[in-house]
């Protein structure tokens, strides 16, 4: 799906990221940890191709990176679904409007996926909210919209970028719940976190590999968790 | 541009429209400057076109006018008048030749020498008001004929103090070419720079639409069409509101004709709706320059 040969990243003054050899199996589930500044965020960029590897080669979807045009990074891109910690939400459109952004974009009419939208957003437990705005959402909220937008376009690849950072435990884990469901439906996951007890839980609940950055690189970390 | 494009801007994008904020500063700021611009094109092209209309006037008006001035002892003026008159009915290209009355002659030197002059003691020469026709007389001719046969008639056809007017009428005309010209040119300047930081302030829905697969396209056509409106809406405000202040300047009499006369006529009026065009023209081509730049910052 995404794999990475000898890549690395940098913005010219000294490298972020190097030597990363990994790649993101169909299915699977992945912990990215490190800590904060280790360069997660980095690695989730190059992952939905918002940066590309200053050096080695990256794979997305079978096609080289640096081969790819805006276009193709763009279809590329619909076949990932990205929830970022700040969710990135249009602020003017509804939670439905939002959620159904990835659908709108690609010029589909709102009467073909207005039943979708709704089984989407009951399933994250929206479906009274549909009509609030995204500042009137509560931080959990929020959360679990973004990961019905990010999931809305049926992508092969959900990335999450600190998705319980600003939440409690049981919200947290209604999360982790949602992306381990997303999971068993054969999406690929990749959720980058500093949380390791959201780890632990999660390693109870289904087969995660576990990623940790350090000094650049990017580690198969061990049981020790 | 292709047809398709032209076809979703006029008739409007259902997807597209909407996914841009249509509130907050960077929007009024777009409308605001496209209604400003536009009222200060407006006025500027009526100011151009009245000092056209001044300047065609001038030249017409006085182009086919003369005037023979007799003077001479008193006992001899009317007879001298009456030969200049037969002399100026006879000439080919006059179309008609009147002598003014006592009374014409009082009121055009009252303002000059003011109320209760003996003007029967004044050596004031006697005048004819002479109308040419579209061709002319052979004024050389008509001059040497006339100091021949009328002693002291001269002939004035008004070219001396009508070439400087007709110049400066001239001048008027040109700069008035000139303010419109940067005025418009400046309307759409303004109207890109608008468009440009209203655009730089939605940097972030740009983002957010690349990040969920929203290609260049349609990313442009959201901006663009949005923008385009915006200016449009402003540049019809402004032109319109530049209308109706033309139009409420005091009227007045003929001495006023200039200011009365700023209200564009005639094909002066087709003018108008080509200002808030330009202005939506404008924030069109700039939007999607500007949104394609902004597009090559994020991948």
């Amino acid at each position: 799906m995404i794999s990475f040969q000898k890549a690395g990243f940098s913005y010219g003054i000294g490298p972020i990221l190097e030597g990363i050899d990994l790649s993101l199996a169909p299915g699977s589930f992945h912990f990215l940890t490190g800590p904060s500044g280790s360069g997660k965020t980095t690695f989730l960029k190059l992952c939905y191709l918002a940066l590309r590897p200053s050096e080695g080669r990256m794979l997305a979807f079978g096609a080289p990176v640096e081969e790819l045009d805006r276009e193709g990074i763009t279809r590329a891109r619909r076949r990932i679904g990205i929830v970022h910690q700040d969710c990135q939400f249009l602020d003017h459109l509804t939670l439905v409007e939002n959620v159904g952004l990835p659908l709108r974009v690609l010029g589909r009419p709102e009467e073909s996926y207005v039943d979708d939208l709704a089984d989407l957003l009951s399933w994250v437990g929206l479906e009274e909210r549909g009509e609030a705005l995204p500042p009137e959402l509560s931080g959990g909220e929020r959360q679990r919209a973004a990961l019905a937008r990010a999931v809305i376009g049926s992508p092969d690849l959900v990335l999450a970028d600190e998705p319980t950072g600003n939440l409690d435990w049981e919200m947290g884990q209604r999360i982790l719940r949602l992306l381990i469901e997303l999971n068993r439906l054969g999406k690929t996951i990749l959720v980058a976190t500093h949380d390791l007890n959201l780890i632990r839980a999660a390693k109870s609940q289904v087969e995660a590999r576990v990623l940790r950055i350090s000094r650049g690189r990017i580690l198969t970390a061990g049981a020790a968790l | 541009m292709t047809r398709a494009e032209i076809t979703r801007l006029v008739t409007g994008d259902r997807e597209a429209d909407g996914v841009v904020p249509a509130t907050g500063f960077s929007a009024l700021m777009v409308g605001f400057s496209s209604a400003a611009m536009a009222f200060l094109a407006v006025a500027a092209i009526c100011l151009g076109l009245a000092a056209a209309r001044l300047a065609d006037r001038w030249s017409t008006e006085f182009a086919h006018a003369a005037t023979v001035r007799i003077s001479g002892p008193s006992a001899e003026l009317d007879a001298r008048v009456s030969a200049a008159l037969e002399l100026l009915e006879a000439t080919p290209g006059i179309v008609s030749a009147r002598a003014l009355t006592e009374g014409e002659q009082r009121a055009l030197l009252t303002p000059w020498l003011g109320e209760g002059i003996p003007f029967d003691a004044l050596p004031v020469p006697r005048l004819i008001e002479v109308i040419e026709s579209a061709a002319g007389p052979d004024r050389d001719s008509l001059r040497q004929r006339l100091a021949g046969e009328v002693p002291g008639a001269i002939y004035d056809d008004h070219s001396r103090w009508r070439r400087p007017l007709l110049r400066a009428a001239g001048g008027m005309q040109m700069l008035a070419v000139v303010a419109v010209t940067l005025v418009v040119l400046l309307m759409a300047v303004m109207v890109m720079l608008a468009a440009r930081s209203s655009l730089a302030a939605n940097q972030s829905v740009i983002l957010t639409l690349r990040l969920i697969g929203a290609g260049d396209a349609f990313i442009m056509r959201a901006f663009v069409r949005r923008f385009t409106l915006r200016a449009l809406a402003g540049g019809l405000a402004g032109t319109v509101l530049a209308l109706i202040v033309l139009f409420a300047l005091p009227g007045a009499g003929r001495e006023d004709a200039f200011i009365t006369g700023l209200t564009p006529t005639g094909w002066g009026w087709l003018m108008m709706p080509l200002v808030p065009f330009t202005a939506a023209f404008a924030a069109f081509w700039s939007t999607r320059w500007a949104t394609r730049y902004a597009l090559r910052q994020v991948l």
